[in-house]
């Protein structure tokens, strides 16, 4: 098989996951948010359960006009959108949802997602400054400033990961964790990351990735009631769709890597290794959509935090306990 | 070119591009937590308000200016929509004033009928403040449950006026009879629908439900403190001088409570208390309501017990003549004082109609409150003054 033909049929694949992944977490979050407000919720598009309604606002975001406010810098604003886009679809390249189930095995997988997933940030600065709106500019430097704020104690706390794993291939770190731990009458027990040591990680790894998502308790750089939609607030159309999907694709991958790092990936205990590449895709949805309704259920239920305290947690808090995490998992490593 | 000028030049060029002029931000009359149409214009320094200036206005409706080309009876349909939250609590002074120049007085069962329904619009509007108030703290969800609850109010009040929002039920020297309900007995009459006390009752109890979910769902959460405590604080002293009243001025330590002062509809017969807290920050000022609305469902309660039986509505001249004198006749709306100053000068309208709103005098802390708050607190501190803007512009 030609490079190229690979190349295209990998990509393929891959934006088909991606995005059918965003579109469900969608339909989640509509259906779960309104139960948990005593509402019902989509109900009548696709006939039963509304479980066409992502399909039908997309289709109805597409038909709006694309409209971009007479004084924008219109080449920043409406390349914006696609960097957001980007940076999300790039992570998944690196997931595995089975030992041979991954577009790319990079030895560096877990820089590569950092990396990547910190260019996020440059989009949403992007359409925050070339909207010429000043709301939009408040909501792309609250973002700016969180989103740095964030990425700190999140590449610490997978630096715990990496350390205790030895390894920064995301299917290495995957392998590590089905090492055997101790053996209870004959029976090698594995445990995933959370259940071995990373509880603390795993805590500031989904604080920071709630942060980083931009979700509410930490939804300030959106904050309707005080910036209308912050940096959002001039995008229409099939823009505001890219933001839209980018937003919950970037969940489903934040969740994707979580599952990754701390709870075993693909693999769960007691599973015979030649049944991992068939069940391993399976497995790792359910893990990944129990961390996505963990996401969707804080949203529904605190209200959002003030930009000073978030810094304040972010600094004050977090960052030390995950440099402290890195220490005990540095001295556990060596004891152990 | 010299060095000296060279110098110059580029400390010039450092001072203009350090120069941060302070941004105006136009909050409002569009926006998603003014409530209304209420503008602001913000100096901001960053996110720090350096100044603000409140232009109202946008919702003007005339109401003193129609007052005076309209009869008493058609002017009880314009105060019901001042603070359209709160319909009935509006006609209340108002047809308590038209009644003392007057010279009747309403039968002691309509005054009770008038008190218990003041006391329903008093829960409504503070749960509606309930719900809007996480909302813009971005809490979405206690919204739909505290709104559920409103719904029995809001029915509660639909069966015995006929209106959800805008009752139009006062009459003077009366409120409006209801044919068809039946003989006249403590469970079964002409004003209130049959079954209403029983209802009103289960209502309470889900009140005092919701009121515990609220704890639960709103009071105690970490999230909430931390936006609301020492945030916006009004000492005593500020909120008098600013002419603020109702569960705004009682956060502020300040037990003045109307239903105790003024003496008007059986509230004197009545044990319940005047809530007050000593902080004057944003928490206080939602706690402070979340009481009323348990001390408001306590009053209903008490006030079904007491309610006698009798006629509806006393004896005045079919064409509503008030002779000539003035009035100022003041209650406690949900909101704080709610005042009418009318100058009659015989006939059948006002000469003149003067309406002390009470949104209005507890906005114009604003400018002093929002000097040097942060943006989010804001919002915070709009939404805890709990204002329509109805009532400001009226």
């Amino acid at each position: 098989m030609s490079f190229l033909l690979e190349l295209g049929i990998k990509v393929i694949l891959m934006l088909a996951v991606v995005l059918t992944a965003a579109l469900v977490t969608i339909y989640a979050e509509l259906k779960a948010g309104s139960h948990m407000q005593t509402r019902i919720g989509p109900y009548y598009a696709g006939g039963k359960w509304g479980w066409a309604q992502p399909l039908a606002d997309g289709a109805k975001f597409i038909q709006k006009e694309d409209l971009a406010p007479a004084k924008a810098d219109r080449t920043v604003f409406g390349f914006a959108p696609y960097v957001v886009m980007m940076s999300t679809l790039a992570v998944f390249a690196v997931i595995p949802m089975g030992p041979d189930i991954v577009a790319t095995n990079l030895d560096l997988g877990v820089y590569f997602i950092l990396a990547i997933s910190s260019l996020s940030v440059l989009g949403v600065l992007m359409a925050g400054w070339s909207s010429a709106n000043k709301y939009s500019l408040i909501g792309g430097l609250r973002a700016a400033a969180q989103l740095i704020a964030y990425e700190l104690p999140l590449v610490l706390a997978v630096v715990a990961v990496v350390v205790q794993a030895g390894t920064m291939s995301m299917n290495g770190i995957v392998e590590a964790q089905q090492a055997t731990l101790f053996t209870i009458g004959g029976v090698e027990v594995a445990l995933p990351y959370i259940l071995s040591g990373q509880i603390i990680g795993f805590t500031i790894f989904m604080i920071a990735a709630v942060a980083e998502l931009s979700r509410i308790p930490f939804d300030m750089p959106i904050a309707e009631s005080e910036l209308t939609m912050g940096y959002l607030t001039e995008y229409s159309g099939i823009r505001f769709t890219m933001f839209f999907l980018g937003e919950y694709a970037s969940l489903v991958a934040l969740s994707a890597i979580a599952t990754t790092l701390y709870l075993g990936g693909y693999a769960v205990p007691f599973l015979p290794e030649s049944m991992e590449n068939f069940a391993g895709p399976g497995i790792f949805l359910i893990k990944v959509s129990f961390l996505v309704f963990l996401i969707i259920w804080i949203r529904w239920t605190w209200p959002r935090l003030r930009e000073d305290q978030l810094q304040s947690m972010a600094w004050r808090w977090l960052i030390p306990l995950a440099l402290f995490n890195i220490a005990l998992i540095s001295v556990f490593k060596v004891v152990l | 070119m010299t060095s000296k000028e060279l110098m110059h030049r580029s400390e010039v060029a450092v001072s203009v591009e350090l120069e941060t002029p302070d941004m105006t931000l136009n909050i409002g009359p569009q926006h998603p937590s003014t409530h209304g149409v209420l503008r602001l214009i913000a100096k901001v320094d960053g996110e720090r308000i350096t100044e603000v200036e409140p232009v109202i206005g946008y919702m003007h409706r005339g109401y003193e200016k129609l007052s005076e080309v309209r009869t008493y009876l058609q002017i009880t349909a314009l105060v019901n929509r001042i603070d359209w939250v709160s319909g009935f609590a509006n006609e209340v002074p108002f047809i308590l004033g038209v009644e003392k120049l007057m010279g009747v007085e309403a039968p002691e069962r309509a005054q009770w009928i008038r008190l218990i329904l003041s006391e329903l619009f008093r829960i409504s509007s503070h749960l509606v403040f309930m719900s809007s108030y996480p909302l813009e703290l971005g809490a979405t969800t206690p919204l739909m449950y505290v709104l559920r609850e409103r719904e029995h109010i809001l029915e509660l009040i639909e069966g015995v006026t006929g209106g959800r929002f805008h009752p139009n039920f006062n009459r003077v020297g009366g409120i409006k009879p209801n044919y068809g309900g039946g003989k006249q007995t403590k469970t079964q009459s002409m004003d209130l629908p049959a079954g209403f006390f029983k209802a009103t009752l289960k209502a309470m109890d889900s009140i005092d439900q919701i009121c515990d979910d609220i704890d639960t769902l709103v009071t105690g959460n970490e999230l909430i403190r931390a936006r609301t405590v020492d945030v916006g604080v009004i000492p005593a002293d500020k909120a008098i001088e600013y002419g603020m009243s109702g569960p705004n001025l009682r956060a502020s330590g300040v037990a003045y409570d109307l239903r105790k002062v003024e003496n008007y509809l059986p509230y004197d017969q009545l044990d319940f208390d005047v809530i007050s807290r000593p902080g004057g920050d944003c928490y206080d000022r939602y706690i402070v309501r979340l009481l009323e609305i348990r001390e408001s469902a306590k009053i209903v309660r008490q006030a079904i017990d007491m309610i006698p039986v009798g006629p509806l509505q006393a004896k005045v001249p079919r064409v509503l003549k008030v002779p000539s004198g003035q009035v100022y006749s003041r209650a406690e709306n949900p909101k704080g004082e709610f005042g009418y100053y009318i100058v009659s000068e015989g006939g059948k309208m006002p000469y003149r109609l003067k309406i002390r709103s009470t949104s209005f005098s507890n906005l114009t802390i604003l400018p002093w409150i929002l000097k040097g708050q942060l943006i989010p607190d804001l919002v915070a501190i709009m939404g805890s003054l709990d204002f329509v803007l109805g009532d400001v512009d009226r």
